[in-house]
């Protein structure tokens, strides 16, 4: 736990004090909050609890394609720069090195999540919600961010270069997404798996301010699964 | 120390390195020669725990490459061929960093990297973000990081890579300031460098040892007891007549002008044995002023360009 609370602080930090992280943090703001005023606020019949729901669906959106732009220098700019020879000489496992980066993206991703405060409190100050509700939502949040997060560090680990790490992520990404559509061109019980697997049906719970713990778990499936692999890419390059 | 029995490492269908065996002592400073792609990278990575090999055994100290990573790890710093430093730290911050993450306890790390900064001269450069230094500060950074924490084995791939001639012989006096504290295995294309600070050498070609010993050892093995000698002679006045001098004395083979710039100039004498005693005579006699006598520089290299091209050839 120490080598990955160390791994984290040095790459907590590396986002604190590059601008790149900030740059792509103030795009996804400027981005949420133009979405929340053009679709999320618009229509007097609404209530506040609708518009909270649109809220945490426009993020959601922008916390998973931010994830891949955050996430996709995490390994892939150790191995360009050759600081993964640091790493690798070093008396850590490779798993501690993909644990480290993935929770200091996901906590610099809080920053993201700290700053879209603002637009549920409007939401409460000038409406009625429930504190359980805008709980509940920054809770899928976090685990969207998780998932996105991990799947990125997966796709950062299968290159040296930062844009093809973003491709690669967003491909996985695109295909969590869509694969929904596969269910229209199968029949039960495929069907069900392949709409299932669709990251978006997950979050609709927590949206309206529900946690269940079977969508709990696919985050967390999801997120174990993109990690796991890719530790093992990190163990597979000391072979090649 | 080491011992490396039958390494080899593949990159697909490649053999970067084929059954190397070679062993290390303790204490012992080894020159790694070798061209651009012998191998001599892939053969310290696997040293240094970065890659593992395709087959073969590599203990050190008692520990396997393979089952004991982790306590190999403990006891090796490895600099790279490309310092691995992270621009956006301080110095201090990232030797720090790196004396936390090689397992050094928190109430020494302070001491070791205050220490260590010294012995790199960085003190006075601790504060800086390493983005901002030069190159040869980069590489000290880089040295330095690799024995913070006060390893066994010190591998060093290429430190004086890049350097200009006034960081090259900083470097070489750290380098030779490490003898006795750690082991060294310290690869070179500046051959020179290994020249001056090595008690033996392997030299690898196309992936395989072709030789190894001390410099006298190599030069038996290229056969009649000698590599044949260099010297480099700088002089003022009378260059014609001290190149005769020269040429007429036993066991010179060649004397070439490399340099002339008005009086003064520079020689090129190819010979077998001990002759500089004999060649200043002859330059004081032909009434040259002699102002360097230089033979150890080119030894080396003229062993090592004759092993890799002897071995070309065959």
């Amino acid at each position: 736990m120490r080598n990955v609370l160390l791994i984290s602080r040095r790459e907590l930090a590396a986002y604190l004090r590059t601008m790149s992280g900030y740059i792509i943090i103030a795009v996804m703001l400027f981005i949420d909050g133009l979405l929340f005023n053009a679709f999320a606020v618009p229509g007097a019949a609404k209530k506040s609890s609708e518009i909270l729901a649109d809220f945490f669906t426009l993020t959601s959106g922008i916390t998973m394609i931010g994830s891949i732009f955050l996430s996709m220098r995490l390994i892939a700019e150790e191995r360009q720069t050759g600081t993964i020879s640091l790493l690798y000489s070093s008396p850590i496992h490779d798993l501690e090195i993909v644990l480290g980066k993935f929770l200091a993206s996901l906590g610099f991703l809080s920053l993201f999540f700290l700053s879209t405060l603002y637009m549920p409190l409007l939401v409460a100050a000038y409406g009625k919600v429930a504190l359980g509700h805008i709980a509940a939502g920054y809770a899928g949040l976090l685990l969207v961010g998780a998932s996105g997060m991990a799947i990125g560090t997966f796709g950062s680990a299968l290159t040296r270069s930062q844009v093809i790490a973003a491709v690669l992520s967003g491909v996985m990404v695109l295909a969590l997404t869509t694969c929904w559509l596969l269910g229209k061109v199968t029949d039960r019980p495929l069907t069900d798996v392949v709409t299932s697997l669709a990251w978006w049906g997950h979050f609709d719970p927590f949206r309206s301010g529900l946690v269940h713990v079977k969508h709990v778990t696919y985050f967390v499936l999801v997120t174990f699964l993109a990690l796991f692999a890719a530790t093992r890419v990190l163990e597979a390059r000391r072979w090649r | 120390m080491i011992t490396v029995d039958g390494l080899t490492k593949y990159y697909g269908e490649r053999a970067a390195i084929r059954d190397l065996h070679f062993t290390i002592q303790k204490g012992e400073v080894i020159g790694f020669l070798g061209l651009n792609g012998a191998g001599k990278s892939t053969t310290l990575k696997v040293l240094g725990c970065v890659l593992l090999p395709t087959s073969g055994h590599v203990t050190i100290d008692g520990f396997d490459v393979m089952k004991d990573p982790h306590e190999i790890r403990k006891r090796i710093g490895f600099l790279p061929d490309t310092p691995p430093l992270y621009d956006e730290m301080t110095v201090e911050g990232y030797l720090t960093f790196v004396c936390e993450l090689r397992g050094v306890s928190g109430d020494l790390v302070a001491s070791r990297v205050t220490e260590v900064m010294k012995k790199t001269a960085l003190s006075d450069r601790r504060d800086d973000v390493i983005s901002s230094l030069s190159h040869g500060y980069r590489q000290r950074v880089g040295v330095a990081q690799a024995m913070v924490h006060k390893p066994d084995l010190l591998i060093l791939d290429e430190p004086t890579s890049g350097l200009d001639p006034v960081q090259i012989k900083e470097m070489r006096e750290l380098i030779r300031d490490l003898k006795g504290e750690h082991t060294v295995l310290v690869s070179s294309h500046i051959l020179t460098e290994i020249s001056q600070i090595c008690d033996r050498y392997l030299v690898i070609q196309n992936g395989e040892i072709i030789a190894q010993g001390t410099e006298e050892q190599l030069a038996t093995q290229l056969g009649g007891g000698t590599a044949g000698v260099v010297i480099e002679v700088e002089l003022v006045g009378h260059t014609q007549q001290a190149v005769d001098q020269v040429k007429a004395l036993a066991g010179v083979k060649d004397v070439t002008v490399t340099r002339l710039e008005g009086a003064s100039s520079t020689l090129r004498i190819e010979a077998e044995g001990e002759v500089r005693p004999a060649v200043v005579k002859a330059l004081v006699a032909a009434g040259a002023g002699v102002l360097k006598v230089d033979r150890t520089a080119a030894r080396l290299e003229n062993i090592f360009l004759k092993l890799t091209h002897g071995k070309e050839a065959a």
